[in-house]
């Protein structure tokens, strides 16, 4: 029961960080229907910005952390304003290949920069942990999991109560509307952009002290992400989360107690989890159906 | 009613073209809404009704001039045309489905600081009780009136709307058109109106316009073309 509970914990920890990133794609593809390829690498690269801010990784800064967000914000805002928004009405596909060219370039560049070679990355929690009943709670999970659902919290709020955020979701689902209400959707679009890229960059910080700072990190951190939301859905934020969270203790509780999963079949595992919610359920655990009357 | 010469135009559209690609829909359109006036655009299906308050709405490329309340519209994004003051409820009435009906209204005020929900809802008073109501789940005549009451929240200088009665028993119909003349008679909202149903259209509008194939062949008061033969013969059917 013990190995239960720990396990537990270290599952809702990882799947805390999927399912950020998970939020992340959901948001643009909710705004845009693009899938964004590079959200991974665009988490990556703020993460080396974090590390550099920290002194090459010497000890966590709270202040870095938050100046990371800012930059990951401003970041991804450029992104949309640069480059996916001259590609409108480009097909979808268009924008998608762009976020592919933009991931090799990100990667490219980390490597360029900040040279590929591991490197370490100061986590802001203690490494000991908490004895509750014999359950070792690690406090570096429990913290994980408190920041990205705290910032989870945030976004939603954000959505659900301020105007802005009203408009971006009447933007998400009828943009023409939207505009004739006097939105100005290429702006919330780059809003859309900027909130996904921070939240990105909370999963690299907070993934980055359990697997060391690479160009490549995020790789397959962005495919469990990818897994958790079709799982959720893909239109659904809630889902998204709900998914990673899922994911998360799914993979971990299977490497616990089926002996065949690895950690070499980890990743395996969660594309075939994907391809099954594909196959059995399209529209994801929380895909909605919309209610309608003309 | 007869011609109203010292009113102030509010709207003035002169030499207004527009295509969609290669297609031309609207050829040289002038015409003109004054203050406090309701104007109903009439004509067939695919005469260019729906074109022309695109045209001024700035959702479809257009040449020529439109002129609003003294200004020319010139950058023409959707947005800043509503920021201009023009309120359309486009076709299909854009209603966002998956909103609840409180958070439509909230849309229509979006522009303003402290919109005035209070005043507005005066004209809808059954809307403050399905407030959160998913809008989706309202009916067609229902939607319409909250399109209404989302595009009169925003304040505006001029109300287009594009066939209200689209899909609406004649009942419903009715009573869409007695909320617009009310908003109109008392709150001098000018409204320029789309309607295939002549009948009713000419029952509310002061004047109007004859569309056919992209072009203005008949304009004049609503009497008087009420009791056109033209008229008479290929929009009222009698």
């Amino acid at each position: 029961m013990q190995t239960f509970f720990q396990t537990l914990f270290t599952g809702l920890s990882d799947g805390a960080v999927y399912g950020s990133l998970a939020l992340a794609l959901v948001l643009i593809y909710k705004a845009t229907e693009v899938i964004n390829f590079a959200q991974g690498e665009m988490a990556m690269f703020t993460t080396y910005i974090a590390w550099a801010l920290m002194d090459h990784g010497a000890a966590w800064k709270w202040w870095a952390f938050f100046a990371t967000l800012a930059i990951a914000f401003l970041g991804g805002a450029a992104i949309q304003q640069t480059l996916i928004r001259p590609l409108e009405r480009a097909s979808v596909l268009t924008a998608v290949m762009a976020t592919i060219a933009l991931l090799v370039i990100l990667n490219g560049l980390a490597g360029w920069i900040w040279s590929p070679q591991l490197q370490f990355f100061p986590s802001p929690f203690p490494t000991s942990s908490w004895d509750v009943g014999g359950v070792h709670i690690a406090k570096q999970d429990v913290g994980t999991f408190g920041i990205v659902m705290a910032c989870v919290l945030v976004l939603w709020l954000f959505f659900r109560f301020t105007k802005l955020g009203l408009a971006m979701r009447a933007g998400a689902l009828n943009p023409a509307a939207a505009r004739l209400m006097g939105v100005r959707t290429s702006w919330l679009l780059a809003l859309g952009w900027g909130f996904a890229a921070a939240l990105g960059a909370v999963s690299g910080m907070m993934v980055a002290p359990t697997i060391f700072l690479t160009p490549n990190m995020m790789q397959a951190v962005l495919i469990y992400a990818f897994a958790a939301a079709v799982l959720g859905g893909l239109e659904s934020p809630v889902g998204a989360v709900a998914g990673g969270l899922a994911l998360g203790v799914l993979l971990n509780m299977l490497g616990q107690y089926v002996h065949p999963v690895t950690t070499e079949l980890r990743l395996p595992v969660a594309l075939a989890i994907l391809l099954v919610v594909l196959l059995i359920k399209p529209a994801g655990l929380f895909g909605r159906v919309v209610v309608r009357r003309v | 009613m007869g011609s109203y010469p010292l009113m102030a135009a509010l709207l003035e559209l002169s030499d207004v073209s527009a295509r969609y690609g290669q297609v031309a829909a609207l050829h040289g359109v002038t015409l003109t809404v004054n203050e406090g006036e309701v104007v109903s655009l009439l004509g067939a299906n695919g005469a260019g009704k729906t074109t022309t308050l695109r045209a001024v709405s700035g959702t479809v490329r257009r040449s020529g001039s439109v002129v609003l309340n003294g200004k020319r519209l010139g950058r023409v994004t959707p947005e800043s045309v509503a920021r201009a003051g023009v309120a359309h409820v486009p076709e299909g009435r854009g209603i966002f489905a998956e909103l609840t009906v409180w958070e439509n209204l909230r849309m229509g005020g979006y522009m303003l600081r402290r919109p005035d929900f209070q005043s507005a809802l005066a004209y809808f008073p059954w809307l403050q009780e399905r407030r959160n109501q998913q809008a989706g789940t309202l009916s067609g005549g229902e939607q319409q009136m909250l399109a209404l009451a989302r595009a009169f929240l925003a304040r505006p200088r001029l109300l287009m709307l594009d066939e209200p009665s689209l899909g609406l028993a004649p009942l419903v119909t009715r009573e869409v058109f007695r909320v617009i003349s009310d908003l109109n008679e008392k709150e001098g909202l000018a409204v320029l109106v789309v309607e295939q149903n002549a009948a009713v259209a000419l029952g509310v509008a002061h004047r109007g316009y004859v569309l056919e194939t992209g072009s203005i062949v008949l304009e004049g008061t609503a009497d008087e073309l009420r009791t056109n033969d033209a008229v008479r013969s290929a929009y009222l059917g009698y």
